[in-house]
C-alpha cells in the first residue's frame, strides 16, 4: 500500500509544489527526480542559450547589414562589407547535389537491407553502412582531398566538360575542388543516416501488407514499390529530411574539398564555400566586431536552418512511430 | 461422385516445415471445382499452413519448406520453373484480419491487383472494380466514396473490401483464412451469404474455427488434427453432411461434438 | 499467363530493381572500404613508434610524431566525459523514468534536435560562451564543446537502455520497500549499465574525431598540455592543418594520424558490436 502510494507520487509529473508540502516524507525521491529534471532541462537551456549567445555576438553584423546580409554577395574584410549569399548558395547547392545522389542510393541500400538481403548478410551489411557514419569528418576530408578530388578533376570533370560542356553546369575549368566535390563528400556523410531511418521504417511495415500484395500476384519488386514503400513513406521522408539536416551543417570534410571560392554560379566545377566551411576557414583569422559578427551570423543562420529541418524531421519520425504502432495489423 | 464435380486442386503427400518444425505431414486430398471446402480443426493444427501451400504463400515466410505435390488443373504448382506469381494470380487469398492498403483509396485498393503490369485498360478498370465490389456485397455502401481511404471503413467493410480486391483479378480459386474471426456476427452472416453466391463462379477453400459456419457454408470438409509432436495431419475428408452427421473417425466426432457442446 | 508480354516485362523490372538495390549497397559499402582501406594502408606506412612517442620536428627534418596531439585529444575527451557524462546520465534517467508526459516529449525532441545541430555551430557557441569571457582559447572550452556534442547522444542512449530493463525488476525492488530513487540508481541503472557503457564508448569514439568545434575553442598548439586555461593540441585539428599544407612530410603525418583515429573508431565499433550481439543471445 505504502509502496504503491510512493510509486504513484513519483509517477505523477504535475503538481510539483505539492511534494514540497510532503517534504520530507519522500524527500529522496523528489530530490532525485528534480535532479534528473534539471539535467534534462540543461538540454533545453543549451538550445535556448545557443540561439541567444549567437544572436548577441552576431549583433554588430545584424544591425549593420540587416536583411541585406542574406542577399549580398560581397565579402570584403578590408572594407568591412559582408554578405552571405554565396555561402548560403554554396550550402544549398552542395546539399542539393548530395540529396540527388544520396536519396536514390540510400533507398536502394535501405530496401536491400530490409527486404532483400539474406539473413547471414543483413547484420554485417547494416553494420558496414553504419560504419560509414563513424569515419571522422576530417579523415573523410583527407581522403577526399588526396584521392577523390584528383579523380574528379580527371577523368570526371574532363569528360563532362568535354562531352557535355554545352550544359552550363559542366562549363568552366576543372578544378577538382568545388561544388561537385563538396556535394559528393556530403553524399557519403548523409547516406548512412537516410539509410538507417528508411530501413527502420521499412522494417516497421506489417507483414500483412506484403502478403496482401503478394497474394494478388505481385512480384517481389511490385510488393515493395506498391505496398511497402507507400506504407513507410513518412518514415522515409523523415530520413531524407534528417539527412538533409546533416548535409547542411557538415563542416570539415566539405571545407577540405570545396576549394574556398565565394561565388554564385551554376558551374559545378567552380570552387565554393558553404556557410560551415566559410566559418571554419576564416574564423580564427577574423578580427573586429563586424567581421566576427558576420561569421557568427552565418553560424546563426545555419543554426536556424538546421533547427527547423531537424524539428520537422524528428516530428515526422515520432509521428511515424506512433502511427505504425496504432495502425499495426 | 455426381457429374460436374471435377477436381480443381489435387494435393498429394504434402509436407510443410517452419525451420526444423514440421507443421504438416502427408496431406492428400482433392478439392472440387466450384465448391466450398471448409478446413476445420483445433488451433495450431496447420489449417492456415495448408491453404498457404495452395498458392505458394507458405514460402514467403523465412526458413520455410514444402514437399509433396499440389496440382492446379493438372499443373504441378511446385514444379521447377513455375513462377509463384502466376499461381497467386489464379489462386487468390483473403486473410484473417482485414489488410487494406492504407495509402490507397477504396477504388485503388480493389484495382491494385489489376494495375500490376498495367493489364487492364482504364475504361474497363471502373467496370471491373464495380463488379468486384458488387460481388463482395460492398458496392451499395461505398459507391459514393470510392475516392475515400480504405481504412475509413468499418472492420467488416474492410474485410469485404479485401474480398473484392481478391476477386477483381478474377482468380479461379479463392483461399480464405478465417475471414470472419475478427468480425461481428452480422457481418459474418453477410460474408457467409456471399460465399454461397461466389461458389457458383469460384472454387473456395475456407479455414474456420466455427463449426456451425463450416456446416452452413461448405460442401466438403477436411478435418485436420495434430499429434503429440504438434505436426498437423489430415484425419478425415468428405461431404460436409457426412462429416457432421456421421464422422468415421472418433477424433472428428470428439472435436465436432465438443464444439457443439 | 506466362505468354502475356507484359509478364516478361514485370519479371525483368523485378530483377532489374532488385539488382539496382544490391548495386547501391555494394557502392555504399565499397565507399566505406575504399576510405577505410586507403586510410589504413596509406597510414600504416607512416605510422611507427616514433609517431606516438615523439613530438613534431621542424619542417624539413624527417621523423617526429604527434605525442602532444594524442595526449591533447585524450585530455579533451576526458574533460568532455567529466562535464558531459553525469548530466547525460541524469537526463537519460529522467527521460526513461519520468519522461512520459509533455515535458519528457519536449526534452526528447530538444535532445534529438540538439544532436542535429552542426558541430561547427556548437564550436562558435562555446567560443562566445567560454573563450570570449576567458579571453583565451583553452583546453577547458574544447572539453565543453565536445561535452555538448556528446550530451544528447548519451542521454538518448541511456534512456533507451534503461527502458529495456524489465518493469518487473523495478516492481520487485519497490515491493521490497526500496525507495524509487534507490531502485533507479541501484537496480535499473546497473541493469542498463552494459548498454550505457557501450553507447558511451561509441559516442566518445565519435567525438575524438571531431574537428570543427575545436578550431574555435581548443585552437590547437604544438606543445604539450600546459594547463586547462591554455590552448591544447588535438589530433583532428592537426590532420586538417597538415592536410591543407603543401608539404609531403606533413601529408604523411596526417595519414598516420588518420590511421590512428580510424583504428580507434573501428576497434571500438567492432568491440561494441561483438559485445551487444553476445548480449542479445
Amino acid at each position: 500500500m505504502r509502496q504503491a502510494l510512493i510509486k504513484e507520487q513519483a509517477q505523477t509529473p504535475g503538481k510539483w509544489w505539492r511534494r514540497w508540502l510532503r517534504w520530507p516524507a519522500s524527500s529522496g525521491d523528489w530530490v532525485f527526480q528534480t535532479l534528473t529534471l534539471l539535467a534534462a532541462l540543461c538540454l533545453v537551456g543549451l538550445l535556448v542559450a545557443m540561439a541567444l549567445y549567437l544572436l548577441a555576438e552576431a549583433w554588430p553584423s545584424v544591425t549593420l547589414f540587416g536583411p541585406a546580409f542574406l542577399t549580398s554577395t560581397a565579402w570584403d574584410p578590408v572594407r568591412g562589407v559582408f554578405g552571405a549569399l554565396p555561402a548560403v548558395y554554396g550550402t544549398l547547392a552542395t546539399s542539393a547535389i548530395a540529396m540527388i545522389v544520396a536519396v536514390p542510393l540510400s533507398m536502394g541500400v535501405a530496401i536491400f537491407l530490409a527486404e532483400l538481403a539474406p539473413d547471414w548478410l543483413r547484420a554485417p551489411a547494416s553494420f558496414l553502412v553504419e560504419m560509414l557514419a563513424a569515419i571522422p569528418s576530417v579523415v573523410l576530408g583527407l581522403w577526399g582531398l588526396f584521392v577523390m578530388v584528383p579523380l574528379i578533376r580527371d577523368p570526371v570533370e574532363q569528360w563532362l566538360g568535354g562531352n557535355l560542356g554545352f550544359i552550363p553546369l559542366f562549363q568552366g575549368p576543372p578544378f577538382g575542388v568545388g561544388f561537385l566535390a563538396g556535394g559528393l563528400i556530403l553524399t557519403v556523410m548523409s547516406l548512412p543516416l537516410i539509410t538507417a531511418v528508411a530501413r527502420d521504417s521499412i522494417l516497421a511495415v506489417p507483414n500483412s501488407q506484403r502478403e496482401a500484395m503478394l497474394a494478388l500476384g505481385a512480384t517481389h519488386w511490385e510488393t515493395i514499390s506498391r505496398a511497402v514503400l507507400p506504407y513507410a513513406r513518412s518514415g522515409i521522408i523523415a530520413g531524407v529530411i534528417l539527412g538533409l539536416g546533416r548535409a547542411l551543417g557538415e563542416t570539415m570534410a566539405v571545407t577540405m574539398v570545396i576549394g574556398n571560392g565565394y561565388q554564385v554560379t551554376l558551374q559545378l566545377f567552380a570552387p565554393a564555400n558553404t556557410m560551415a566551411s566559410k566559418i571554419a576557414t576564416e574564423f580564427n583569422e577574423a578580427s573586429g566586431d563586424v567581421y566576427i559578427g558576420a561569421l557568427v551570423e552565418l553560424a546563426l543562420v545555419l543554426f536556424a536552418v538546421t533547427l527547423v529541418v531537424n524539428i520537422i524531421g524528428r516530428l515526422l519520425v515520432y509521428w511515424t512511430v506512433s502511427d505504425t504502432s496504432t495502425r499495426g495489423q | 461422385m455426381e457429374d460436374g464435380q471435377d477436381a480443381k486442386i489435387v494435393v498429394d503427400g504434402l509436407n510443410a516445415w517452419y525451420g526444423s518444425v514440421q507443421a504438416l505431414r502427408d496431406v492428400s486430398l482433392t478439392i472440387l471445382d466450384r465448391k466450398v471446402t471448409a478446413v476445420i480443426g483445433p488451433s495450431g493444427c496447420g489449417k492456415s499452413t495448408f491453404i498457404r501451400c495452395l498458392n505458394r504463400m507458405h514460402e514467403v515466410a523465412p526458413h520455410t519448406r514444402v514437399q509433396g505435390k499440389v496440382t492446379l488443373d493438372g499443373q504441378d504448382i511446385y514444379a521447377p520453373g513455375v513462377d509463384p506469381v502466376t499461381i497467386r494470380r489464379r489462386v487468390g487469398m483473403v486473410f484473417q484480419r482485414p489488410n487494406p492498403f492504407p495509402t490507397m483509396s477504396i477504388f485503388d485498393n480493389v484495382a491494385a491487383g489489376l494495375k500490376l503490369g498495367g493489364l487492364a485498360p482504364k475504361a474497363y478498370l471502373a467496370d471491373i472494380v464495380e463488379k468486384a465490389l458488387r460481388q463482395a456485397a460492398l458496392w451499395d455502401e461505398v459507391k459514393y466514396m470510392l475516392k475515400r481511404n480504405g481504412t475509413a471503413l468499418s472492420g467488416g467493410q474492410q474485410q469485404r473490401l479485401c474480398i473484392a480486391r481478391a476477386l477483381a483479378v478474377e482468380p479461379e480459386v479463392l483461399l480464405m483464412d478465417e475471414p470472419c474471426s475478427a468480425l461481428d456476427p452480422i457481418t459474418t452472416l453477410a460474408i457467409e451469404e456471399l460465399l454461397q453466391e461466389l461458389s457458383r463462379e469460384y472454387t473456395i477453400i475456407i479455414v474456420t474455427h466455427n463449426m456451425q459456419q463450416a456446416a452452413r457454408v461448405s460442401d466438403k470438409a477436411a478435418f485436420l488434427f495434430m499429434g503429440e509432436d504438434r505436426t498437423g495431419f489430415l484425419v478425415e475428408y468428405g461431404d460436409t453432411k457426412e462429416i457432421f452427421t456421421n464422422p468415421k473417425d472418433p477424433r472428428t466426432e470428439g472435436y465436432i461434438t465438443g464444439r457443439f457442446g | 499467363m506466362n505468354n502475356r508480354p507484359s509478364y516478361l516485362r514485370r519479371k525483368i523490372t523485378n530483377y532489374t530493381m532488385m539488382g539496382l538495390c544490391g548495386l547501391a549497397t555494394v557502392i555504399a559499402i565499397g565507399v566505406l572500404l575504399l576510405v577505410v582501406g586507403y586510410t589504413l594502408a596509406n597510414g600504416i606506412s607512416f605510422f611507427n613508434l616514433e609517431f606516438v612517442t615523439q613530438t613534431a620536428r621542424p619542417l624539413g627534418e624527417p621523423g617526429g610524431g604527434m605525442r602532444n596531439e594524442i595526449l591533447g585529444t585524450m585530455v579533451l575527451v576526458g574533460l568532455a566525459t567529466l562535464f558531459g557524462l553525469p548530466v547525460s546520465l541524469l537526463a537519460g534517467a529522467y527521460l526513461s523514468e519520468f519522461g512520459g508526459g509533455r515535458v519528457g516529449t519536449a526534452v526528447r525532441l530538444v535532445a534529438d534536435v540538439l544532436a542535429g545541430v552542426p558541430s561547427v555551430v556548437i564550436g562558435i557557441f562555446v567560443y562566445v560562451l567560454v573563450v570570449v569571457p576567458m579571453g583565451t582559447f583553452s583546453a577547458l572550452s574544447g572539453g565543453i564543446a565536445l561535452a555538448i556534442i556528446m550530451l544528447p547522444v548519451i542521454a538518448r542512449t541511456t534512456e533507451e537502455m534503461m527502458k529495456l530493463v524489465p518493469t518487473t525488476h523495478r516492481e520487485a525492488a519497490l515491493a521490497l520497500g526500496i525507495r524509487r530513487w534507490r531502485t533507479i540508481v541501484s537496480v535499473v541503472m546497473p541493469g542498463a549499465l552494459v548498454g550505457i557503457v557501450t553507447g558511451s564508448m561509441l559516442a566518445l569514439a565519435r567525438i575524438a574525431g571531431e574537428t570543427a568545434p575545436l578550431i574555435f575553442t581548443a585552437l590547437g598548439n604544438r606543445f604539450g598540455f600546459s594547463g586547462l586555461n591554455q590552448p591544447i593540441a588535438a589530433l583532428p585539428i592537426q590532420i586538417w592543418r597538415y592536410a591543407v599544407s603543401p608539404y609531403n612530410t606533413w601529408h604523411e603525418q596526417a595519414w598516420a594520424a588518420s590511421f590512428l583515429l580510424v583504428m580507434l573508431v573501428l576497434i571500438i565499433s567492432v568491440l561494441v558490436r561483438w559485445f551487444t550481439s553476445r548480449l542479445n543471445h
